[in-house]
């Protein structure tokens, strides 16, 4: 079997050193095609009637006045009367018309009767539950009481963390055009080799029929997977209209209300312990909601997962409003504020410096030396010691300044993929598979990959991705993605280059398990004199090229990727107790990362999570209108997200290291989105004396925890 | 104005405003003053029904009808197959539209597209015309300002628009200056480093890697 190990580190060429992303000139000049930006010859707009309340029947619903709207093509009804409505925003009818403003129109003329029922949509309030609460069970282990009594400091404390939306910028939606009983679709997707079956299945034809192209997307961050009923109704639509290209994406209420949420978390929590920082017990009770299904428990306590002494309640919550889906890192950002947030109350409590109660119990944890390591680069890269203080410590202004960590644990492993790597007579390398590039870089990870392989350079490589008709590779969730396809690709290559080592040999007179291409050159292992061109070498092709695959298997990757990456951020941030906002100074992220491919893209990834997460613990919020039932904030301006200067500044140490090296790739999108919003929330409490126990961090929660009725500090 | 008018007898809605203030070519567009308005002269109703209007895009007319309460964004997306600018929050909150009038930065979604008649619109696919490259497309490159992209063209031309006004700005500047604009995958520190760079490019006279001045 040939070698597919990766080169040494000290021998890459390509690999390991910064490159610019291929795509970066397409989407800085707006050239770039988005799926929202497809317009096709006859296209008709989709626009979709959804209910106005959260839980209710359908009486009656009537189009006939739609369907005589102008430019009306077809109007599709999916909860026709009788249908029992869970949540504002539930789909109920569709329509398609010559322009948006006359969908829009029309779906205004459909006359829909309502039997309002009552909803339930603030699972805050857990006692309001009742029986829309579903118990977990408790898990026990070891003696917590017993525990809890011995212990020299016991912290308590409570925590919420809300529902947030993904808010990409890019809608939900595609467009869709019959050619015949042919389909081509251009949807905003994380899954270009499996939606089109997820779409045949639901219009029960065959997945062949459709074909799949997606050169970009505007933002999944796990919401993008299913082709959904927004696929599903796009294409009956165009059915309906004649086979009509019909574009159908939400628009930005609806979007924010249906398109995917990330679940919250509540919970009561005791962390006790010894006076020498050993924790030795967690007791929490805990509540959270991803929709009408409920949801996930979150991993609690995370990382820290051998405390002896356990205790655990759980109950997920059934609310009216729209379901979760998978959100970056699904349920670790919720486990890790739960938990590092216990941890720095119980430091806080022993007046321990949280690093060294942190790093006291790294044996409870499955990473023990890598954290540590990283841990002391943290602290050294935040000043940490000259700038941790005793919790509210902080003195007598008014502006606050405080520190916080957190750490972060996630797989990342590479998912099934392959890829088609063709070399042509001309010299030409075209590189094909059926992946997504969801801003991440994943074009230009594969063609730095398979340049490295074959002795070239990026621009050599043409990369083919973003279509069903290329070797199949997996959906783009989990961090998985990097992993899978720089494996594929590097097997790929590999397996071309022996094909074309076969064919070069006799005229190098030499045996062709000798040769290696480097520098654009086919040479003699040794013997670089004994060598003729990149162009030559593919000459003696003849008419034919040569086409192999190479397939990444997560059951035996042999070495190429690998899973388990650890993390730890510190953040530093200054509040303003009269005010109660919080502005970010400083995030330092360590991030662990094994074999980077390209450091300017991983690098933006880190960078990415980290802002993405100071919008989560400062601004972001789904908020509920408790009367109606509805997103109260379902557009940009309530639903709040950070702009250019509330980020602060950003360090991001890329852990490259040769131990962590020859582990193999390992994704990155969602460790680095883990830890920042446990450090913030750890750091405002350490700046200001009190634990804020709800994030977002917001001038008016902070206020309230400062000076609250029910807390013991007051204004004087 | 319609609004004013008793035959208008329709409740209130957004949708209904919209068609309300395209009626009058007159009309006040979101961010029309009523000074402009005088400006374009003659008050002449149009619509509720599609009109033809003429544009200016990038310096070249362009003609195409359009239904009065439509905006320049929709209408350039749809229409003109300019689909550099995105539709985001098409409420005037989060800049992916942003594209330059009269040689002020604006919101696409919030101008009419008959408001924008007999002004200059620029869009970022003038950035890269006629075989040029305005130096800040490299410096997002370069810099790595962008991951999927889609918020890019706003800030691109958001930037554009900075510099012209700014073209020695501080750091602190560009973190106020760009405040209109919003990124999900959260590219601000490439923007940031972007926007330097490129004023540098443009004062120097240099351009940055790539770019052939425009
Ligand atoms: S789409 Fe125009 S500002 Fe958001
Ligand atoms: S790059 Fe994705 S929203 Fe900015």
């Amino acid at each position: 079997m040939p070698n597919y190990s990766w080169p040494p580190m000290d021998q890459r060429k390509v690999m390991g050193k910064a490159h610019n992303r291929l795509d970066g000139f397409a989407k800085s000049s707006g050239r770039a095609k988005y799926p929202s930006d497809v317009n096709r010859e006859g296209m008709v707009y989709g626009v979709i009637l959804t209910s106005p309340h959260a839980h209710c029947t359908i009486k009656s619903i009537d189009t006939t006045a739609a369907q005589k709207m102008p430019g009306v093509t077809a109007v599709r009804v999916t909860a026709p009367a009788g249908t029992e409505i869970q949540w504002a925003g539930a789909e109920i009818a569709w329509v398609a018309a010559d322009t948006e403003p006359h969908a829009r129109d029309a779906v205004r003329a459909i006359q829909v009767a309502y039997n309002v029922l009552p909803h339930f949509v603030s699972e805050e309030k857990k006692s309001k539950a009742g029986t829309r609460a579903k118990p977990a069970g408790e898990q026990t282990t070891g003696d917590v009481d017993e525990a809890l009594k011995a212990a020299d400091g016991v912290s308590e404390g409570y925590y919420a963390i809300p529902v947030l939306t993904h808010s990409c910028l890019e809608p939900h939606g595609q467009v869709i055009e019959w050619k015949g009983d042919k389909m081509e679709y251009w949807p905003s997707s994380q899954a270009v080799s499996t939606v089109a079956g997820d779409l045949a299945q639901q219009l029960k034809i065959p997945a062949s029929q459709i074909h799949v192209s997606m050169d970009y997307m505007g933002g999944g961050f796990g919401s993008k997977f299913p082709s959904d009923i927004w696929g599903a109704e796009c294409a009956r639509l165009s059915k309906d209209s004649g086979g009509k290209p019909v574009k159908l994406f939400l628009d930005r209420a609806t979007e924010l209300t249906i398109a995917g949420v990330r679940p919250s978390a509540y919970a009561n929590i005791k962390v006790a312990g010894k006076k020498d920082g050993t924790i030795t017990a967690w007791q929490s009770e805990s509540w959270a909601t991803g929709g009408f299904t409920g949801g996930g428990m979150p991993p609690i306590p995370y990382i820290f997962t051998g405390i002896p002494n356990r205790r655990l309640n759980h109950a997920a919550i059934s609310t009216n409003a729209g379901g979760a889906r998978a959100w970056r890192a699904p349920n670790h950002q919720q486990a890790c504020f739960l938990t590092f947030s216990a941890i720095e109350d119980f430091a806080a409590k022993i007046k321990m410096d949280p690093v060294e109660v942190l790093v006291k119990n790294l044996g409870l944890t499955a990473r023990a030396a890598l954290y540590e390591r990283q841990i002391r680069k943290a602290q050294e890269m935040a000043d940490w010691k000259k700038l941790w203080h005793q919790r509210g410590d902080s003195g007598s202004g008014n502006i606050k300044r405080g520190l916080g960590i957190a750490l972060s644990t996630w797989g990342g492993a590479g998912h099934p993929s392959e890829c088609r790597i063709k070399i042509n007579p001309d010299g030409s390398v075209e590189l094909e598979q059926g992946t997504q590039d969801l801003g991440v870089g994943t074009r230009t990870v594969v063609a730095m990959v398979a340049a490295e392989s074959l002795g070239l350079t990026v621009p050599d490589i043409k990369v083919k991705i973003g279509d069903n008709a290329y070797p199949v590779s997996g959906p783009s969730g989990g961090s998985t993605t990097v992993g899978g396809v720089s494996s594929s690709t590097r097997k790929a290559a590999v397996n071309a280059l022996e094909q074309l080592f076969l064919k070069v040999a006799p005229a190098l007179n030499a045996d062709p398990a000798k040769l290696e291409a480097v520098g654009g050159k086919i040479q003699v292992k040794g013997d670089p004199s004994k060598s003729m061109t990149w162009k030559a070498a593919c000459q003696k092709l003849g008419v034919s090229s040569i086409s192999e695959t190479g397939k990444n298997d997560p059951k035996n990757p042999m070495g190429l990727n690998t899973q388990g990456a650890g993390g730890v951020q510190i953040a530093d941030v200054s509040v303003d107790v009269e005010t109660g906002v919080v502005k970010m100074n400083r995030v330092v992220a360590v991030a662990d990362c094994g074999l980077v491919i390209n450091p300017k893209t991983a690098e933006s990834q880190v960078y990415g999570g980290v802002i993405m997460n100071i919008c989560g613990a400062l601004m972001e919020e789904r908020v509920m209108d408790e009367t109606l039932g509805r997103v109260l904030n379902a557009d940009m301006e309530f639903y709040k997200l950070a702009g250019i200067k509330d980020i602060g500044e950003i360090v991001v140490h890329m852990d490259v290291h040769p131990d962590n090296d020859k582990r193999g790739v390992i994704g990155l999108g969602e460790p680095s989105a883990i830890s920042t919003i446990a450090a913030i929330s750890n750091a405002v409490a350490n700046a200001i004396g009190v634990r804020v126990p709800r994030v977002p961090l917001s001038p008016d929660h902070v206020l309230t925890a400062l000076y609250g009725k029910n807390m013991e500090r007051s204004r004087a | 104005m319609s609004s004013k008018d008793p035959k208008n007898k329709k409740p209130f809605s957004r949708r209904g405003f919209m068609q309300g203030v395209g009626a009058g070519a007159s009309a006040v567009g979101i961010l029309a003053t009523p000074e402009q308005a005088q400006a374009q002269g003659t008050v002449k109703a149009m619509g509720p029904a599609a009109v033809p209007v003429t544009l200016t895009v990038n310096g070249k007319p362009m003609k195409v009808n359009v239904e009065p309460r439509e905006t320049l964004l929709d209408t350039l997306r749809g229409k003109l197959d300019h689909t550099g600018a995105k539709r985001v929050c098409d409420r005037g909150t989060c800049g992916a539209c942003t594209m330059i009038v009269d040689n002020k930065v604006q919101y696409g979604c919030t101008i009419l597209a008959i408001d924008a008649q007999g002004r200059q619109i620029q869009t970022i696919e003038s950035l890269t015309a006629n075989g040029k490259v305005h130096p800040i497309v490299p410096a997002f490159v370069e810099n790595d300002a962008q991951q999927c992209g889609y918020c890019t063209p706003g800030f691109v031309m958001a930037a554009k628009g900075f510099l012209d006004k700014n073209p020695n700005p501080t750091y602190d500047q560009v973190k106020e200056g760009l405040g209109g604009n919003l990124c999900r995958c959260g590219t601000y520190v490439g923007v940031r480093k972007a926007v330097l760079e490129a004023a540098k490019a443009l004062r120097g006279g240099a351009t940055a890697k790539g770019a052939t001045n425009a």
